[in-house]
C-alpha cells in the first residue's frame, strides 16, 4: 500500500441557484477515488457554501494513483427526490507523485458540467504521501516525469537522450454503449470523459514503465492522442523522447536558503543519476557495455553485437564534418558506424524533440514521412445490440502510401474476432492491431531515413484521420545523423571536451548532406556550403523540426502554407480506401510543389516545422501544409520561378507568360525586401560550379520520388540554371500560379512562423497572448470543383490570418509564433479550421539593428535562447573586464566554447577570457543601443546555487504570482512555445493533460454555434488556468489543443464538441523580478553566498 | 461559402473599447460595422468589411457573456472564466454602469417600476439613445437601487463595494437611488433647465446633512409669527443695504422668498409632499430672483444674511436645526440658481 491520498473540501462559490424557491442551493459534495466514495455535509441554503471538511483519507497502490483521476461530484440535496448533480472537477494527481514537482493541489477549482458548463467554483486542497517502494517489478512508474515541451526543458540538462517510447490503449468507447437504446447525454459525456482520464493515467504509467527499463527518469516531447473510432472504439496512444535529465542549478536559485525547509527538498529520486558511471566516464574511458534493457516491445530483445563499442575514438571524429574536405568522408562514415552502433539498439531510432542540446544534431537529411490508409470495417453492426456479449470483427484494409508504385490494394486478409468482456474492459486483442499498423508506419520511416544516410529521425510525429470506417494513419519527420554522445553515455562535459577538439564553428554542419554524393538516394542539387566551402549543401532543405539555434540565417523567417483539396466519391469500405490512396500520391506532389514554388517565391531557401496534414472527410480530401520559411547562409541563393508555356508560338499567350513571369519576379523582390533577405554576394568561382544534375527534386522523400515516376515535365533545361520551372500547360497551371501570388503578406508590423522562435527577431519584450480561433463554412453544394474548393479553403486560411492580424493589431509589433493549423471535416460540406497560436511583441528599435555579421548574431540568438547565456554577459558587460574568472555554469562554458578554439585541457578548468571579451565587446555595443539598464548580481558561484535551489524556487513561487490589486485570481499565461518571453522557468510542476466534453440541447440559446464553441473554449482555458494555480505554477508551456471535434445538428438545436489540451505547468519568474531580488539580497542574511553578484557600475 | 462558425478566443481576454462603447450604446452588429467602417479603421489597417464584421460579432458574443458578470461585479474579479487585467475589469464595469446625461434626467425621481420600463420606448425616441440602451441603464438603476435600498451605512460606501464603481460614479448612483427613493420630482417644464449634476449635488447635501423626522414644522414660526418676521428682515435688510444691487427688489420681495422657504422646510414632513421639493425651491426663490434679474453674487449674499440673521432672533429657539435647514438648502439654491 504505498500511497495516502488526503483530500479537504474548502468552500464553494458562485454556485447555481438549485433550489427555485428559495434561490438558493443546499449543496454538499462527493469525493471519489477509485472505488471508494467520501461525503461532506450539506450545507444549507447557500451559493457560497463553506464545509472546511474533514482530511479524506484514501489508501490506494500507486499504480491506482497514476491511473485515476481524483473525482469531485458537487450536488444540490434534495430531500424528496433524488440529488442534483451540480456538476464535477476531475483532478489529476499525477504531479504529485514526482517527487519535485508540486507538493499540494490547493485552489479554486471550476466545477464543470458537460451540459451547463461551469456552474461556480469549489476549493479544494490535494495531498499524497507516497511511501517508497522498491519492488524492481512494481507497475506504476511513478517519479517518470512528463513533459510536453519537445526540447530539454529550461532548467533540465541531457545527460542521455535514450530515444523512442510509445504505447497505446484501446477500448471501447462508451458514447456507442446506449442502454436500451436511449442515450443520456450526461452520463455518456461523463463516461467518456471518466474513461480518457483512465486511460491517459494508465497510457502515462505504461510509458513510464518503459522509461524506467531503459533507465532515463523523463520523458521529453510527450504527445498523446485520442482516435475516436466511432463504434470501433476509442484508442489513446502517445509517443515520446526518454530522457536521463538532470535539474541544473539555475541562476534564479541563488535566494536565501532561510525559509522554512521546504518540501522540495525531497529531490532525490530524481537527480539520482540511474547509471552511476556516466560521470567517470571522460573522453579517454572506454564505454560501459551497453546492458539496459531498452524498450520491452517484441523486437527489441537483440542485443547489438556492437553494443560494446569503445567510443574514445569519438572525439576525434566528433561532428567532423567541418574539420576537414578531404577527410570528411571517412570521418562521416567513421560517425555513422558509431551512431549506428548506438542507434541499433533502437527498434525505432526516433526523436520527438524538436530542438536540440548544442552538438547533438550533426547533419540533417530532410523530411521523411508515410502513410497508410486502413480501414474499420465492421461486419456486424453491434450498435443496438447491447453491451455484453457481442462478436465482432474487423478486416483490415492495407494501402501503403509509400508503395505507391503499386497500385494495386492489398488486402492482408487478416481477421480478428475478439469479445466484448464488459463495458471498461481492455480488449486485449486490439492494441495489437493499432500497434502493428504503427509498427508498420515507423518502419518505412525508419528505412527512408536510411536511405538519406541518416540513422535517426529527429522532430518526429505521428497523426491520423479518420473518416467514418477510414482511417489515414501519417507519421513524418526529420531524417539526421546524429551525435552519438548523448545517446548512450557521456555526460554533457564530455560532450562539451569532445567538441572542444574541433576546431571549426558547426554552424553550417547540420546543412551538409549525410548522405553521399555519389550515390544519392534521389536526384538532387548539391553545391559547396556557402558557409564553410568546404562540404556539400542541398539548393534547398526541409525538416520539421526548430532552426537549430546556432544556424546563420538571413532576414526574417515566414509562414509558407500549402493547401489544397481533392474531390473525392462518397464510397464504403474498400471503394472508399482504393479511392483515397489513388487520390494521396497525388495529393502529396502537389502540396510538395505548391511549398516549393511558394517558399522561392519568398526568396528562401529553407523550411523548418514542415507539418503536412492530409484530412479525410465524405467526399474529399484536404491537404495544409505550414512551415516556417527561412534563408540559410549556409544553402545557396534560390533560383527564381521561372513560367514556360507549351505552346510558345501564339504572341499573346507568349505576352501573357512574359507578364505573369513579371510579376512573379516583382513579387519575390518584394519578399526579399520584407524579409530582408540580402545573402552577400558570392562569386561563382569560389563556391564552385554546382554538380550538374538532370532533375530538380525535393528533399521531401515519398514513395514516388524514388521509383521513377510519370512527373518529368520539370525540365531545368528551359532556364537558368538554377531556377524552378513551373509549366503552364492547362487551366490548372494557370490556376496555380494565380493562387501562389494571391498570399498575401502580414500587414507592416506582423510576422509569423509556426515555429517556436521567429528566425530573425530575438528581442521578445514580454507581452504574449495565446488564443484559439475556430472557423467552420459551409460549401454550397452546387459548385464542388477541385477549383472551387480549393479556392474556397485557400479563402478560409487567408482571411482567418487577415481576421487574426487585426484582432493583434493592438500588439504590434508582433509575432504569431507557433502558428498551429488544423483541418477537419466534420460533415458533407463542412470545413473546419483550428488555429492555436501566440503572439508575443517585440522591440523593433532593436530588431532594425540586428548586427550583420553572423557571429553576431548567432550569439545574440543564442543569448535570447538560453536565458543563463543572457545574464551572464551582461553581467560581464556590466564590469567592462572581468577581473576574475567567475566560474560560470556549464553551458556559459559549454557555448563559449564553441566559438573559439582554445584546447580543451584549459576550457575545462577556466574560462576563455578572449572569447568572453569578444563576446562583451558586441554586448557592449547591444547595450549601448538598447539604453537598457545592466541587470546586476546574476553571476553566482555553482556551488550556491544548487544549495540554494529549493528554497529559491519556493520563494519564487510566491513572487512571481502576486495576488493582483483588487483580484484574487492570480494571472496564468498559456503559450504554444517551451519558454516565456523575459521569462525564466523556474520549476516544471508536471503535465497538464484534459479532456473535456461539452454537450447542448438549447444550441439558439446559447447563441448559436459560435456561441457555444466560445463559450467553452474559454471555459477549457479556464479550467486549465486553474488546474496550474492549485498546483502553485503561473503559466502552462507547449500548450496544445490536440483535438477539438464539433459537430452540431441545428434542427434539433443541439451540438456537442469534444477538445483535449495539453501542456506543462511552470513557475516562472520575470526577469525584472529577478533584478530586484537580487538587488534585495544584501539585507538577507544569506549575503556571504551571494557577494559576487553584487558588480559595482 | 457562408461561415457557420467563426470565434477566437484568446487567453487574455481582448477588450476593444471602441466596439465596448458602440455595444454598450445599444447598436446591433450590423450598426456597429457600419459604423466602424465610416471611423476609417479599413483604411488604417487595410483590413477588410468581413474580417470587421467577423472581429465585431466575436466582441459582441465576448461582451454578452461577461454581462451576466458586470450585473454582479464583485463575481467579475472572481470568476475563472474570462482572465482580464484589474485595469480592464475596473473599465469594463466603469463603463457598464456609465449613463447618458439626457437618459438619468428622464427617470431621475421616478419609481424604478416595470411601469417605467414601459415608458422607456419613450424615453428612447426622445432622447435618440437606442432602447436597449435605455433599458441597460434603467436596469442598472435599477439593480443598484434594490441592492443599496434596505441596507444600512453610508449608501456611497455601500454602491462602492457591491457594484466595485469609481468615487465619482458611485456618488452619482447614490444620488440616482436617493432620487428613486424620495420620488422627486424632477420633470417639471420649469425644471428642465436644470442638469442631472444640479440634482446629484442637491442630493449629496440632502444625503449628508439631512435626517428624516427633524421636526422642521417648528421653523414655522419664522413666517407665521408676524413680529419675528418683521425683525428677521430688518436685521437682514440692515446688514445689506449698500451691498446688494437688489436691494429694493429684495426689500419688496423678503416675505415672499422667507415664506417660501420656511415653508418648503415644513412640507419636507410630508413624504407626499417631499416630491415637489424642487418645483418649491424653484417656483418659490429661484423664479423670483429670476425675473427681478438676482446676479448670483447677491444670491449668496442674501441667503448667508438670511440664515445668519435668525441667529439674533431671540424670540427663536431652534438655532441648531435652522442651520442644518440652511445649510444645505443654500447649497441646493445656489446650484439651482443658474439660467
Amino acid at each position: 500500500m504505498p500511497g495516502k491520498l488526503k483530500v479537504k473540501i474548502v468552500a464553494g462559490r458562485h454556485l447555481p441557484v438549485m433550489d427555485r424557491a428559495s434561490d438558493l442551493t443546499d449543496a454538499f459534495v462527493e469525493v471519489k477515488f477509485g472505488n471508494t466514495t467520501f461525503k461532506t455535509d450539506v450545507y444549507l441554503k447557500s451559493l457560497n457554501p463553506q464545509w472546511n471538511s474533514e482530511w479524506f483519507k484514501f489508501e490506494v497502490d500507486d499504480e491506482d494513483l497514476q491511473d485515476e483521476p481524483l473525482q469531485i461530484t458537487v450536488l444540490d440535496h434534495d430531500t424528496y427526490s433524488a440529488n442534483d448533480a451540480i456538476g464535477k472537477v476531475y483532478i489529476d494527481i499525477d504531479p504529485l507523485l514526482y517527487s519535485e514537482a508540486a507538493t499540494v493541489i490547493s485552489g479554486w477549482f471550476p466545477i464543470y458540467d458537460t451540459i451547463h458548463g461551469i456552474r461556480g467554483e469549489i476549493n479544494v486542497v490535494v495531498k499524497v504521501d507516497l511511501f517508497n517502494d522498491l519492488n524492481r517489478f512494481r507497475q506504476s512508474s511513478c517519479g517518470v516525469k512528463f513533459f510536453c515541451t519537445t526540447s530539454i526543458p529550461k532548467c533540465y540538462r541531457a545527460v542521455i537522450i535514450h530515444g523512442f517510447v510509445e504505447e497505446l490503449v484501446v477500448n471501447e468507447d462508451p458514447e456507442y454503449q446506449w442502454i436500451d437504446r436511449i442515450r443520456t447525454p450526461r452520463a455518456s459525456n461523463e463516461a467518456r470523459q471518466r474513461l480518457i482520464s483512465l486511460m491517459s493515467g494508465e497510457l502515462q504509467r505504461k510509458i513510464g514503465l518503459k522509461v524506467l527499463e531503459m533507465r532515463g527518469n523523463a520523458v521529453v516531447g510527450y504527445l498523446q492522442c485520442f482516435d475516436l473510432e466511432g463504434e470501433s472504439g476509442l484508442v489513446v496512444r502517445a509517443i515520446g523522447t526518454a530522457c536521463t535529465l538532470d535539474k541544473l542549478s539555475s541562476p534564479a536559485a541563488f535566494l536565501p536558503a532561510c525559509n522554512s525547509p521546504s518540501k522540495e527538498m525531497k529531490e532525490i529520486p530524481f537527480n539520482e543519476d540511474p547509471n552511476p558511471n556516466t560521470h567517470s566516464s571522460g573522453p579517454s574511458t572506454p564505454l560501459k557495455n551497453q546492458t539496459y534493457s531498452f524498450s520491452p516491445s517484441k523486437s527489441y530483445s537483440r542485443q547489438s553485437s556492437s553494443s560494446d563499442t569503445d567510443l574514445s575514438l569519438t572525439p576525434k571524429t566528433g561532428m567532423g564534418s567541418g574539420s576537414a574536405g578531404k577527410e570528411g568522408g571517412p570521418f562521416k562514415a567513421l560517425l555513422r558506424q558509431q551512431t549506428q552502433s548506438a542507434l541499433e539498439q533502437r527498434e525505432f531510432p526516433f526523436f520527438t524533440l524538436t530542438a536540440f542540446p548544442p552538438g547533438f544534431l550533426v547533419h540533417v537529411g530532410g523530411v521523411v514521412s508515410a502513410r497508410s490508409v486502413k480501414l474499420l470495417d465492421r461486419i456486424h453492426n453491434p450498435a443496438f445490440v447491447g453491451i455484453m456479449g457481442n462478436t465482432r470483427s474487423y478486416k483490415l484494409l492495407d494501402w501503403n502510401s509509400f508503395n505507391s508504385g503499386v497500385q494495386d490494394v492489398s488486402f492482408d486478409g487478416k481477421f480478428i474476432f475478439f469479445k466484448r468482456l464488459a463495458v471498461g474492459m481492455l480488449l486485449s486483442d486490439e492494441p495489437e492491431t493499432r500497434d502493428a499498423w504503427w509498427a508498420e508506419i515507423r518502419q518505412e520511416i525508419k528505412s527512408h531515413a536510411k536511405a538519406l544516410g541518416c540513422h535517426a529521425v529527429v522532430g518526429y510525429s505521428e497523426s491520423t484521420s479518420i473518416c467514418e470506417e477510414v482511417c489515414i494513419l501519417s507519421a513524418s519527420g526529420t531524417a539526421a545523423v546524429l551525435n552519438p554522445r548523448f545517446l548512450q553515455d557521456g555526460t554533457v562535459e564530455g560532450c562539451l571536451e569532445q567538441r572542444l577538439e574541433e576546431n571549426l564553428p558547426t554552424r553550417c554542419g547540420f546543412c551538409h548532406i549525410p548522405y553521399d554524393e555519389l550515390n544519392m538516394p534521389f536526384p538532387a542539387h548539391l553545391t559547396y556550403c556557402y558557409n564553410c566551402r568546404k562540404q556539400k549543401v542541398p539548393d534547398v532543405l526541409f525538416t520539421t523540426i526548430d532552426l537549430p539555434t546556432d544556424a546563420t540565417v538571413i532576414g526574417k523567417g515566414c509562414l509558407i502554407q500549402a493547401r489544397l483539396c481533392r474531390l473525392k466519391k462518397k464510397a464504403q469500405a474498400e471503394a472508399n480506401a482504393t479511392a483515397i490512396s489513388n487520390l494521396l500520391p497525388f495529393m502529396e506532389y502537389e502540396v510538395h510543389t505548391q511549398l516549393m514554388n511558394k517558399l522561392k517565391l519568398k526568396g528562401m531557401n529553407a523550411l523548418f516545422g514542415l507539418r503536412i496534414q492530409i484530412t479525410v472527410g465524405e467526399n474529399m480530401l484536404m491537404g495544409l501544409a505550414s512551415a516556417t520559411g527561412v534563408y540559410l547562409a549556409a544553402l545557396p541563393t534560390p533560383g527564381g520561378i521561372q513560367i514556360a508555356g507549351k505552346t510558345p508560338n501564339d504572341g499573346s499567350y507568349e505576352q501573357h507568360i512574359s507578364h505573369m513571369q513579371k510579376k512573379i519576379n516583382d513579387t519575390i523582390a518584394k519578399n526579399k525586401e520584407l524579409y530582408e533577405i540580402n545573402p552577400p554576394e558570392i562569386s561563382e568561382e569560389i563556391i564552385g560550379s554546382p554538380i550538374p544534375e538532370p532533375r530538380q527534386r525535393s528533399r521531401l522523400l515519398r514513395s514516388q520520388s524514388e521509383s521513377s515516376d510519370e512527373v518529368t515535365e520539370l525540365d531545368l533545361s528551359h532556364g537558368k540554371k538554377d531556377a524552378f520551372v513551373l509549366e503552364i500547360d492547362d487551366t490548372d497551371a494557370m490556376e496555380d500560379v494565380h493562387s501562389l501570388l494571391t498570399d498575401v503578406p502580414p500587414p507592416s508590423g506582423f510576422y509569423s512562423c509556426n515555429t517556436e522562435i521567429m528566425p530573425g527577431i530575438n528581442n521578445w519584450t514580454s507581452e504574449i497572448q495565446m488564443f484559439t480561433s475556430v472557423r467552420v463554412i459551409r460549401l454550397s453544394s452546387l459548385n464542388l470543383t477541385n477549383q472551387a474548393l480549393n479556392k474556397n479553403f485557400n479563402d478560409l486560411c487567408e482571411n482567418l490570418l487577415k481576421s487574426l492580424y487585426f484582432k493583434l493589431r493592438s500588439m504590434i509589433p508582433c509575432c504569431l509564433c507557433h502558428v498551429n493549423f488544423t483541418v477537419s471535416l466534420p460533415e458533407d460540406e463542412l470545413i473546419q479550421v483550428t488555429v492555436t497560436a501566440v503572439a508575443i511583441t517585440f522591440d523593433k528599435n532593436q530588431a532594425l539593428q540586428t548586427t550583420k555579421t553572423p557571429v553576431e548574431k548567432s550569439l545574440q540568438r543564442a543569448s535570447t535562447d538560453n536565458e543563463e547565456l543572457l545574464q551572464f554577459p551582461l553581467e560581464l558587460c556590466s564590469d567592462s573586464l572581468p577581473s576574475h574568472p567567475f566560474p560560470p555554469a556549464k553551458e556559459h562554458l559549454e557555448s563559449a566554447s564553441s566559438n573559439s578554439g582554445i584546447p580543451a585541457a584549459q576550457r575545462a578548468t577556466s574560462v576563455d577570457y578572449s572569447s568572453f571579451a569578444d563576446r562583451c565587446s558586441s554586448w557592449i555595443e547591444l547595450i549601448k543601443l538598447k539604453a537598457q539598464t545592466i541587470r546586476r548580481g546574476s553571476i553566482k558561484t555553482t556551488m550556491t546555487v544548487e544549495k540554494a535551489s529549493p528554497v529559491g524556487d519556493g520563494n519564487f513561487r510566491n513572487r512571481s504570482a502576486p495576488p493582483c490589486a483588487n483580484s484574487t485570481v492570480g494571472v496564468v499565461k498559456m503559450t504554444p512555445l517551451s519558454f516565456i518571453p523575459g521569462a525564466k522557468i523556474t520549476k516544471y510542476l508536471g503535465i497538464i493533460n484534459m479532456f473535456f466534453i461539452r454537450e447542448t440541447t438549447s444550441l439558439r440559446e446559447e447563441g448559436g454555434v459560435s456561441g457555444f464553441l466560445h463559450a467553452f473554449i474559454a471555459e477549457v482555458f479556464a479550467m486549465v488556468r486553474a488546474h496550474v494555480a492549485a498546483l502553485g505554477g503561473n503559466a502552462v508551456v507547449s500548450y496544445i489543443m490536440k483535438q477539438c471535434v464539433f459537430m452540431e445538428n441545428p434542427n434539433k438545436n443541439q451540438a456537442q464538441c469534444l477538445i483535449n489540451v495539453s501542456g506543462d505547468a511552470v513557475v516562472f519568474v520575470r526577469e525584472s523580478d529577478l533584478e530586484v531580488v537580487s538587488s534585495q539580497q544584501p539585507t538577507t542574511n544569506c549575503q556571504s553566498s551571494c557577494t559576487e553578484g553584487e558588480v559595482t557600475t | 461559402m457562408t461561415s457557420e462558425l467563426d470565434i477566437f478566443v484568446g487567453n487574455t481576454t481582448l477588450i476593444d473599447e471602441d466596439v465596448y462603447r458602440l455595444w454598450l450604446d445599444g447598436y446591433s452588429v450590423t450598426d456597429a460595422v457600419a459604423l466602424r467602417v465610416r471611423s476609417g479603421i479599413l483604411e488604417q489597417t487595410g483590413a477588410t468589411a468581413a474580417v470587421l464584421q467577423s472581429d465585431t460579432m466575436d466582441h459582441y458574443r465576448t461582451f454578452h457573456m461577461l454581462e451576466r458578470l458586470l450585473h454582479a461585479p464583485p463575481k467579475l474579479l472572481h470568476q475563472l472564466i474570462f482572465q482580464i487585467p484589474p485595469s480592464r475589469q475596473a473599465l469594463l464595469i466603469e463603463r457598464y454602469y456609465a449613463f447618458d446625461e439626457a437618459f438619468v434626467r428622464e427617470v431621475l425621481g421616478k419609481k424604478l417600476s416595470k411601469g417605467t420600463k414601459k415608458d422607456l420606448d419613450d424615453i428612447s425616441t426622445k432622447t435618440g439613445i437606442t432602447l436597449k440602451s435605455c433599458r441597460r441603464q434603467f436596469d442598472n438603476f435599477k439593480r443598484v437601487f434594490k441592492v443599496v435600498e434596505e441596507m444600512r451605512g453610508s449608501l456611497v460606501d455601500n454602491i462602492q463595494q457591491h457594484f466595485l464603481l469609481s468615487d465619482r460614479l458611485a456618488r452619482d448612483y447614490a444620488a440616482i437611488v436617493f432620487f428613486a427613493n424620495n420620488r422627486f420630482e424632477t420633470g417639471k417644464k420649469k425644471l428642465q433647465y436644470l442638469s442631472f449634476g444640479d440634482f446629484a449635488f442637491c442630493a449629496e447635501l440632502m444625503i449628508q446633512n439631512w435626517t428624516l423626522g427633524a421636526d422642521l414644522k417648528e421653523l414655522k414660526v419664522l413666517v407665521a409669527d408676524k413680529d419675528l418676521l418683521d425683525l428677521h428682515k430688518s436685521l437682514v435688510c440692515t446688514a445689506l443695504r449698500g451691498k446688494l444691487g437688489v436691494f429694493s427688489e429684495m426689500e419688496a420681495n423678503f416675505k415672499n422668498l422667507s415664506r417660501g422657504l420656511v415653508n418648503v422646510a415644513a412640507k419636507l414632513t410630508h413624504n407626499k409632499d417631499v416630491r415637489d421639493l424642487f418645483v418649491d425651491l424653484v417656483e418659490k426663490f429661484v423664479e423670483p430672483c429670476r425675473s427681478d434679474h438676482w446676479p448670483l453674487s447677491d444670491v449668496r449674499f442674501f441667503l448667508n444674511q438670511y440664515s445668519a440673521s435668525v441667529h439674533s432672533l431671540d424670540g427663536f429657539r431652534h438655532q441648531a436645526l435652522w442651520d442644518r435647514y440652511m445649510g444645505t438648502l443654500r447649497g441646493c439654491l445656489l446650484r439651482l440658481y443658474h439660467d
